[in-house]
């Protein structure tokens, strides 16, 4: 591990009732690095980000966010570290309009009082105005999120991420159910995030993958299968194979 | 949990809000009308002042159980057990204050000690004789047992339904406890016989009217205070744990600690409707920790409409006016009323009463 890695997964594996959902996986990230990561149905790509955020425990390994072991904390404790994490099913708080979604979502202090004395700013308003105009939901600010569409709720979930200001985002499957023209907007989007921050995205669509212009890691069966730019993999035998053949 | 706040539109919270201070102002009449001559039209006897008085306090308590029901999820029933702990802390200050005036003429101890035996006053009853210390139990009490039974459980992630069974197997639990006469608190008779309270002999007309304004500003306070917490962002926090608590905890928030403030505000809420309803209805007894009295008090706030505040206090006022209209008129028909109306409400009424008022469609 360099002194620049942010996050570091070391041999992680996660066995559901026998079976390995992650075998021996390691996988490096450097601070500022844009990651991508593709691989078949079922590879354990979501489970890989379950582990980093605290849903899901490892069977052995060691994931660490620069020198914090992360399989002690709870996904609050994590969240509040600086990990942010998109949803490949989007999940948005339906009660609430999309301007207050993205308010919860800011980075403040989240104990009970201090969301109980919460006044919102000028500067902290600005930060949502400017989300919204990102995402693409000015006009819908005042909406409820319970009537938005897939694609919007799909923005929705970026936008809370943004706001979050985390050093590493954990995106998945960020533009399933996107236009062509929302996904060259989501690529542009994250590559201009990564340099200051650290992205990892998880995406099927390899046209989106190469328009991110970074190193792709392909996961199979819980563990690296291949890793390189998004050239070699393609035409490394085993991805076609496993992937890309069928 | 679906979602059911109301939000209203602009106008019709003005008009709300003075539908709310237009009701109050007719509550606070009643005991100024009690003062009038009986023969006077406007004339409103003892009954009426007890038994609104008494309602004033169950709405405290639909108050904390829509906050931590209505708002947050977490269906408590167990409630019932904060209420009676507020009530018997008040009820200890309330033996106390008998002194020698008991059947047996003993100057310190309550008559059930002396009939037990007991030789001096259990520790744990000392200091409440002091109405500040005792009233300020009222409320630590319930907040403590909420803090521990609390993180407990939400550390454990114990949440629904399971949630609803701990609540209601510890106010079953309490229940059994407070019957046992070793326990101190004068065991299924519980205390009663009071004498006074802060110099003013019970049962006069002056002390009515003030129990019923001290219970009318608490009402008032609570509804501040519940108010307060549900258009702040933590309301908003409450309302997200609700409908998709581990989403929250992505965000960085600890739920536990949340959900923790909440249950703890809303035990003390509770506590302090016990212990204002003590002093108005003269007794209290074990029987208030009765498993039945929190599920009917979750049920107040199902008709009047959870998740709005002032749905849990219509629900208050309008359940327990029938209530005690039928148990005067067919007695054994209240317990099928009662299970009638919570399915009719939950069948055609989801948003409760105040849903009928409110004609913004929901989701
Ligand atoms: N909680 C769980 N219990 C049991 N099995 C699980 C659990 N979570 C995931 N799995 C299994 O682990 C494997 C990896 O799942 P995962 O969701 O990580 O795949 P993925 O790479 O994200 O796939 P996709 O591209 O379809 O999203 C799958 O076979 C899945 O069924
Ligand atoms: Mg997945």
């Amino acid at each position: 591990m360099t002194s620049h890695t942010i996050l570091y997964l070391d041999d992680v594996s996660v066995v559901f009732d026998g079976f390995r959902a992650l075998n021996n996986l390691s996988l490096f990230v450097d601070q500022g690095e844009l990651r991508a990561i593709i691989g078949p149905n079922g590879a354990g790509k979501t489970t890989m980000m379950d582990v980093i955020t605290g849903k899901t425990r490892p069977t052995g390994g060691t994931v660490k966010f620069r020198d914090t072991d992360l399989t002690l904390l709870d996904e609050a404790a994590i969240a509040t570290m600086g990990i942010g994490r998109k949803f490949q099913k989007p999940t948005v708080f339906d009660a609430l309009t999309v301007f207050e979604n993205l308010e919860l979502a800011l980075k403040a202090p989240r104990g009970p009082m201090a969301c109980l004395r919460w006044v919102l700013a000028g500067e902290a308003r600005r930060r949502i105005e400017e989300t919204l105009e990102e995402i693409g939901l000015t006009a819908r600010a005042q909406d409820r999120a319970a009537i938005l569409s897939h694609g919007q709720r799909q923005w929705l979930e970026i936008g809370m991420l943004l706001m979050q200001d985390p050093e590493l985002l954990l995106v998945d499957e960020p533009v399933a159910g996107m236009t062509d023209q929302e996904t060259e907007h989501t690529a542009a989007l994250l590559r201009r995030i990564a340099g200051t921050r650290s992205v990892v995205v998880v995406e099927h669509d390899l046209e989106f993958v190469r328009a991110l212009d970074c190193k792709v890691t392909v996961m199979c069966e819980g563990s690296v299968l291949s890793e390189g730019t998004i050239d070699q993999v393609q035409h490394d035998p085993r991805v076609i194979e496993v992937y890309l053949g069928r | 949990m679906s979602a059911t706040t109301v939000t209203l539109p602009a106008t019709p919270r003005v008009t709300l809000r003075l539908v709310l201070w237009g009701a109050v102002l007719a509550l606070a009449l009643i005991p100024l009308l009690n003062q009038l001559p009986e023969s006077s039209a406007l004339h409103v006897g003892d009954f009426i002042v007890s038994v609104t008085g008494k309602w004033i306090t169950y709405a405290i308590l639909a108050l904390a159980i829509d906050l931590a029901w209505g708002y947050t999820g977490i269906l408590s029933l167990g409630h019932g057990a904060f209420f009676a702990l507020g009530g018997y802390a008040m009820g200890m200050h309330l033996m106390r204050l008998i002194g020698p005036r008991g059947a047996y003429g003993h100057p310190v101890l309550p008559d059930f000690m002396v009939f037990l035996g007991y030789q001096e006053l259990p520790w744990y009853w000392l200091g409440f004789n002091f109405f500040p210390y005792a009233f300020l139990m009222a409320l630590f009490i319930p907040g403590l047992l909420a803090l521990i039974v609390g993180y407990l459980a939400f550390r454990s992630r114990i949440t629904g339904v399971y949630l609803s069974i701990l609540t209601q197997a510890l106010t079953y639990a309490l229940m059994l406890a407070f019957f046992r006469n070793d326990m101190g608190f004068g065991g299924n008779n519980g205390f009663t016989d009071f004498k006074e309270l802060l110099g003013m002999a019970l049962n006069t007309p002056l002390a009515r009217a003030m129990l019923f304004y001290a219970s009318l500003v608490a009402l008032v306070g609570s509804y501040w205070v519940c108010q307060r917490v549900s258009i702040s962002k933590l309301g908003r926090v409450l309302l997200a744990i609700r409908d998709a608590e581990s989403r929250v905890r992505f965000l960085g928030y600890s739920t536990t600690q949340v959900k923790l403030f909440v249950f703890v505000l809303s035990a003390v809420l509770a506590g302090l409707a016990g212990a204002l309803y003590v002093p108005q209805v003269g007794i209290i007894n074990p029987g208030e920790f009765s498993p039945g009295n929190s599920i009917e008090a979750v049920i107040w706030v199902a008709v009047g409409g959870r998740g709005t505040l002032i749905g849990a206090v219509l629900g208050a006022f309008s359940v327990n006016a029938l209530k005690t209209w039928l148990t005067t008129a067919a007695p054994d028909l209240w317990l099928f009323a009662l299970g009638g109306l919570f399915v009719a409400v939950t069948l055609f009424l989801p948003r409760g009463l105040v849903g009928l008022f409110s004609r913004k469609v929901q989701k």
